[in-house]
């Protein structure tokens, strides 16, 4: 693949992604949250933002009973997510990038760390995708978005790591491929469920300020 | 498209507020709100899990309120909903939802899922979908004053019961007392004890209360079936009765969505706050208790545990409140495996219990509580929901199982210090 390719990837392709990715997600945001929802006219017995916020941090950590199934769901879902995490936010070469952008950066963790972190979020990736097809409750519920979200989440680990080991193809081949498939997961995230990664929270607030109101502590 | 369809989507189309669409944005369809069902959990049917259950809606949201679902619609390449699908669903909404919320605990991105399905309920009554036997509930409920018919001749009679039994007066229409004392219809007319029971409990902690004789039906079939009009016509004669007689506060039965609707949804069905507080029998027993002012002598040896109404402890927030009048009288009181706000429902909350066609998942379902019973082996149930007691007793005798089923409050008053009043049961 030709260095020019890299170079549009890398520059007018990342800034045009970029964009598309803050907007589309701001205003994905913003109009979901315009629809607004009726102020409870009940007398309340506790606070919506105490709730609101505890929920919010609370509901990563703290889950009922599981299943089998659910464990299942639960250790490989918390394993792609740190995995995920870990490899964009601590690998040296990310955190220039950032900086680059930011105008600050943090330390970046050794590559032995992040190569394990990689591993394990791909690992668990195809845990999911394999039970998604085989557990008759994901089954019924999972539509094209599911699988397109997969993959899309998928190929920058995937390209990532044969980047970092140099596996299969030319190191510029392979930087293409990566931001490349960064790109295209940017810029769909805002228009699928992708924007949970956002949405997440607010949901989070609106439920945990439901039970607030309430007085329940959940 | 038939009207009473295009009637339902636009119900669903006017339901959607951004916690709704927070909730359907975040959904990443990993399924573990299945295993908070026990819907799901007793039968391992994947058509119950929950958030299966809002489909329909769920495609009517991203049709008209994402960029891609409106796009896919205006290529025709969306899938519409139709009346057949709304049938089809109307079993997973009404019959296999007692709306006990559970599943929105579970949720990781924090789905608020029970949230959604009464709201989607709105939409099912709004096209013609929901179960006959909720809707005769709810009929009656607007015609007669009582889903079961319980009228204002039956509750005399029972009153007259109570005050020969206990020798007092209970107060009918007293204008300026401080409490307005709501009762559901399975207690007027299943369980009238509660009344003696109530009625000496405030006698003796020197409670100024009343029933207002056209405002003593909580039950609220508006609610469960999931029409906002007709709950706010029921809740109105409440309303209506408690402001004809400048009560400061209005009692909640042992009902779990007579709770709900007066408690919670009430004021924003009839669109203005009230001039009263509302408050649950049990939190004003409580509040009584650490007054000082409800006393208990002897103590029931009897092994028993406490089963939480899903909508007056995990959708209502009073948790500590019966445990603290059991501790008065129990002193083996046992908690189930899930006790409090992560109770299973006892199968029949959420109009199920109104509609005869759910009998037999209720009746399956009710494995879950049998194995919470199995687990701490005791010989009473305790709750403080009627509908609950109902449910309980139905399904303990669909498994033969020999529990005996008691109201709290009753509990509460078979042990009153100083009784000069009535037989203790």
């Amino acid at each position: 693949m030709d260095q020019e390719l890299l170079l549009w990837v890398r520059g007018a392709g990342l800034q045009i992604a970029t964009a598309v990715f803050v907007l589309g997600m701001s205003y994905r945001m913003l109009h979901l949250l315009m629809l607004g929802r009726k102020k409870s006219l009940a007398a309340a017995r506790g606070s919506e933002w105490a709730g609101g916020l505890r929920t919010m941090w609370r509901r990563s950590f703290v889950l009922p009973e599981l299943s089998p199934r659910g464990r299942f769901t639960v250790v490989s879902g918390y394993l792609f997510h740190i995995g995920f995490f870990v490899t964009f936010f601590f690998l040296s070469q990310h955190i220039a990038l950032l900086r680059a952008v930011l105008g600050f950066g943090w330390p970046a963790l050794p590559r032995g760390v992040i190569d394990i972190a990689a591993v394990l979020s791909l690992a668990a990736m195809i845990a999911l995708l394999a039970h998604r097809l085989v557990d008759p409750v994901k089954r019924l519920l999972s539509d094209f978005q599911d699988y397109l979200t997969w993959t899309l989440s998928f190929l920058p680990l995937l390209t990532g790591f044969m980047l970092l080991r140099e596996i299969g193809f030319e190191y510029v081949t392979l930087l293409t491929l990566h931001i490349a498939s960064v790109e295209l997961l940017l810029v769909a995230a805002p228009f699928t469920k992708l924007a949970h990664m956002f949405s997440t929270f607010i949901a989070r607030w609106y439920s945990g300020a439901a039970n607030g109101f309430k007085g329940i502590d959940a | 498209m038939s009207t009473s369809l295009q009637r339902g989507i636009a119900s669903f189309i006017g339901q959607i507020d951004a916690p709704m669409a927070s909730f359907f944005t975040s959904c990443v369809h990993c399924g573990l709100c299945a295993d908070a069902c026990l819907f799901y959990t007793e039968t391992q049917d994947p058509k119950y899990t929950p958030i299966h259950k809002l489909e329909p809606l769920r495609r009517v949201w991203q049709q008209e309120y994402t960029f891609w679902g409106k796009l896919m619609k205006k290529a025709g390449l969306s899938k519409p909903v139709t009346d057949e699908e709304l049938a089809e669903w109307e079993p997973l909404v009404y019959d296999s939802c007692t709306l006990c919320g559970r599943c929105s605990l579970a949720c990781p991105v924090g789905n608020d899922i029970v949230y959604m399905v009464r709201k989607m309920r709105e939409g099912m009554v709004a096209s013609g979908h929901a179960p006959e036997g909720l809707k005769g509930a709810t009929q009656r409920a607007v015609e007669l004053g009582s889903p079961m018919g319980v009228n204002i001749n039956t509750l005399r009679a029972q009153i007259k019961h109570a005050e020969k039994e206990t020798g007092l007066t209970v107060p009918l229409d007293v204008e300026g007392a401080d409490y307005m004392l709501v009762l559901s219809s399975a207690e007027v007319a299943d369980y009238p004890e509660v009344i003696s029971a109530v009625t000496r409990i405030f006698q003796q902690a020197g409670v100024s209360w009343t029933i207002a004789s056209d405002g003593f039906e909580g039950t609220n079939s508006g609610i469960q079936i999931g029409s906002s009009d007709l709950a706010a016509e029921l809740l109105g004669r409440i309303v209506r009765a408690a402001e004809r007689l400048k009560v400061k506060y209005v009692i909640s039965p042992e009902c779990g969505h007579a709770y709900t609707a007066l408690r919670w949804e009430g004021p924003n069905l009839i669109g203005r706050p009230y001039p009263f507080e509302v408050v649950h029998i049990i939190e004003l027993l409580d509040q009584l208790r650490s007054e000082g002012r409800l006393k208990t002598e002897g103590m029931d040896e009897t092994r028993m545990t406490f089963h939480d109404p899903c909508q007056m402890v995990r959708r209502g927030g009073v948790v500590e409140q019966p445990r603290n009048l059991m501790h008065m009288v129990a002193p083996n009181f046992v908690e189930m495996p899930d006790a409090g706000v992560q109770n299973w429902c006892c199968g029949g909350g959420g109009g199920v219990s109104a509609n005869h066609r759910a009998e037999p998942v209720r009746l399956q379902v009710f494995s879950r509580k049998k194995a919470q019973l199995d687990a701490i082996d005791v010989k009473t149930i305790v709750t403080s929901c009627s509908n609950c007691r109902t449910m309980l007793m139905d399904g303990l005798e669909h498994n033969h199982m020999p529990h005996e089923v008691v109201g709290l409050t009753e509990l509460v008053a078979a042990h009153l210090a100083d009784d000069k009043g009535g037989n203790t049961p």
